[in-house]
């Protein structure tokens, strides 16, 4: 086995809110090309991980490194400049902005372009193409230039990861990209997201047991902020500390 | 009809978006409208030279408030500054208008420049007081400042000179208004090309989500600080044509009721349009001019119920309402 790159790491990762510890010693690793999955009950911090790597929310202790360099004190914009992107559980899109528009800005913005107020925005013909394309790998090309507040539900999940794939991520943190989708169109959405190239290390959060076992090629189990577990599918699925502590919950239920 | 794909119903994006920028028949329509005072009214020119000059003013916040989603109740003080910068170099032996106008310009976008940093810094409620804040402080340093600013009494002893060495400010108002509406046109071409470019697309994106700016990599706060950067400076544009056209700067300039006026102008004809400003001032001045005629005393009374028609049921004021009946007709 080669050794593997590792693009995305946490070490000792640390953030309490009061007395309430939500991240505890959280010390992770992505791989190149990762599809790793980020599973735990409700209220495990998973949300609260992603925030603090992302730089939404800083670490009490600990440190973020992307690609060997160390994040853990740039501003959340300034990682995504490095790759380092998300998406949110609940829909963060433009409502009045078509996706075209939505898309295009963040191209433009990836490429130091958004703050040119003397050239007509036709004018960046590339980011315009780039972002069309983007809206049709994800099938959205059909509804590119409506408005995005009149999309149906499910249209809008993709296109937040459209917005995050415009930014040219090494790295992409899904918070529950199929969150409020019905069964059948989400796993059409984990296919969309498996089938991202493999120079995208990705990590996401998913509550459907079924998906994450389909999609995951690692899985990291947190529960009251800490790491319970990181292995590979199989062993996920028959760690009795697991069973009891996420599965259980709904087996018994 | 168009470059429709029949195929797949699909249009080029790229030609889409040329589209939203182009000129309609009802903007040539506007400009040439604003040119019938002349010909017609000559009687008003001074009141067109205030429109044209609270129309600047007007777009100067409708850059921040409607599309960069800044509330301020504060503005008045980029308009002020411009206006004393204007007339008090005049005051000591510069005269010269387009050096003058740009130069107070140049001065109040500076000043906006170092505000810009405080100003988001904070948001909602905080900003709308924060902006209140500066204009008063501003306000109160003119009134101290009265060996500079002539104080409550006004600013005295202004001398401009005339535009190009060739046009003086007549009584009648001929080169005030030309003037202002070349300004005014100007600075309206300028602004409408920022808010159709990708820097006015990201405004828009700070507006409709700030929280998703940061999440595509954007240093929102710097589109921010530049956007107030440059409104202030046309505020302040603004404020020295009225300088050098009425050849009077008093604190009136800086008041806390021309920060909220201008609001108000705003409101009434709509948010992030441009024109929405040009319409609103136009509205403003000419009811103030019509009601002060009925009642000298009492005329804000009409505007209070005209703006709150229209806020109840014109929400995207009435440039919005108008055009949301012309696009109805139109399907």
């Amino acid at each position: 086995m080669s050794p593997m790159t590792d693009v995305l790491v946490t070490e000792g990762l640390n953030k309490s809110f009061g007395k309430l510890e939500v991240t505890r010693n959280v010390s992770i690793a992505l791989p190149q090309g990762a599809r790793h999955a980020l599973i735990g009950p409700n209220g495990a911090g998973k949300t609260t991980l992603i925030n603090l790597i992302t730089g939404q929310i800083r670490p009490d202790s600990g440190r973020i490194a992307l690609d060997g360099e160390e994040v853990t004190g740039l501003a959340p914009y300034a990682r995504v400049k490095r790759g380092l992107t998300r998406t949110f559980q609940i829909n963060t899109l433009f409502p009045d902005l078509a996706p075209i528009e939505a898309v295009t800005l963040a191209v433009c913005e990836r490429d130091g372009k958004a703050g040119q107020f003397w050239r007509r925005l036709p004018a960046h013909a590339d980011a315009i193409d780039e972002a069309f394309a983007i809206l049709t790998q994800l099938g959205l090309a059909d509804v590119a230039m409506r408005t995005t507040r009149h999309l149906p539900y499910g249209q809008q999940r993709l296109l937040e990861i459209a917005l995050a794939l415009a930014t040219r991520p090494r790295v992409l943190l899904l918070d529950e990209p199929a969150a409020g989708v019905p069964k059948d169109e989400s796993a059409a959405l984990f296919a969309v997201i498996s089938a991202l190239p493999q120079d995208i290390s990705v990590l996401f959060i998913e509550h459907d047991m079924d998906i994450v076992f389909k999609f995951a090629s690692r899985i990291i189990v947190l529960v009251s902020g800490a790491v319970l577990l990181e292995a590979d599918p199989e062993t996920v699925r028959n760690d009795p500390r697991v069973r009891e502590v996420y599965l259980g919950q709904g087996h018994h239920g | 009809m168009s470059a429709t794909d029949p195929t797949t119903g699909t249009t080029d994006p790229k030609i889409w978006m040329r589209r939203q920028g182009r000129w309609s028949a009802f903007e040539i329509l506007a400009w040439l409208a604003a040119l019938t005072p002349f010909f017609l009214f000559p009687t008003y020119l001074p009141l067109a030279n205030q429109i044209a000059i609270a129309a600047l003013f007007a777009i100067s916040v409708d850059l921040i408030l409607g599309y960069a989603g800044i509330v301020t109740l504060g503005h008045a003080m980029f308009f002020g500054l411009g206006a004393y910068f204007a007339g008090i170099i005049s005051v000591y032996g510069w005269g010269e208008p387009i050096t003058g106008l740009l130069m107070a310009g140049a001065f109040a976008g500076l000043i906006g420049f170092i505000a810009s940093f405080l100003i988001t810094r904070v948001q909602h409620l905080a900003l709308i007081m924060v902006t209140l804040g500066l204009g008063f402080l501003t306000l109160e340093l003119a009134n101290a400042m009265s060996w500079l600013t002539g104080g409550t009494d006004g600013l005295r002893g202004m001398n401009r000179w005339p535009v190009f060495g060739q046009f003086r400010f007549d009584l009648w108002g001929y080169t005030s208004y030309t003037y202002s509406l070349i300004v005014l046109f100007i600075c309206f071409l300028l602004s409408r090309r920022l808010v159709n470019s990708s820097f006015g697309l990201a405004l828009r994106g700070v507006r409709e989500n700030v929280k998703r700016m940061p999440a595509i990599g954007s240093d929102h706060k710097w589109h921010l600080r530049k956007i107030y950067t440059i409104s202030a400076a046309i505020a302040g544009l603004a404020g020295a044509l009225m300088a050098q056209t009425t050849n009077v700067v008093t604190l009136d300039a800086l008041s806390f009721q021309r920060s909220a006026d201008v609001v108000v102008m705003l409101i009434l004809g709509g948010t992030g349009r441009l024109y929405g400003a040009i319409l609103g001032a136009f509205i403003f001045l000419m009811a103030r001019d019509q009601l002060a005629g009925v009642n000298p005393q009492y005329w804000y009374f009409g505007i209070g119920i005209l703006l709150m028609l229209v806020v109840l049921f014109m929400p995207k004021g009435i440039l919005g309402f108008l055009s949301g009946l012309v696009s109805r007709r139109g399907k």
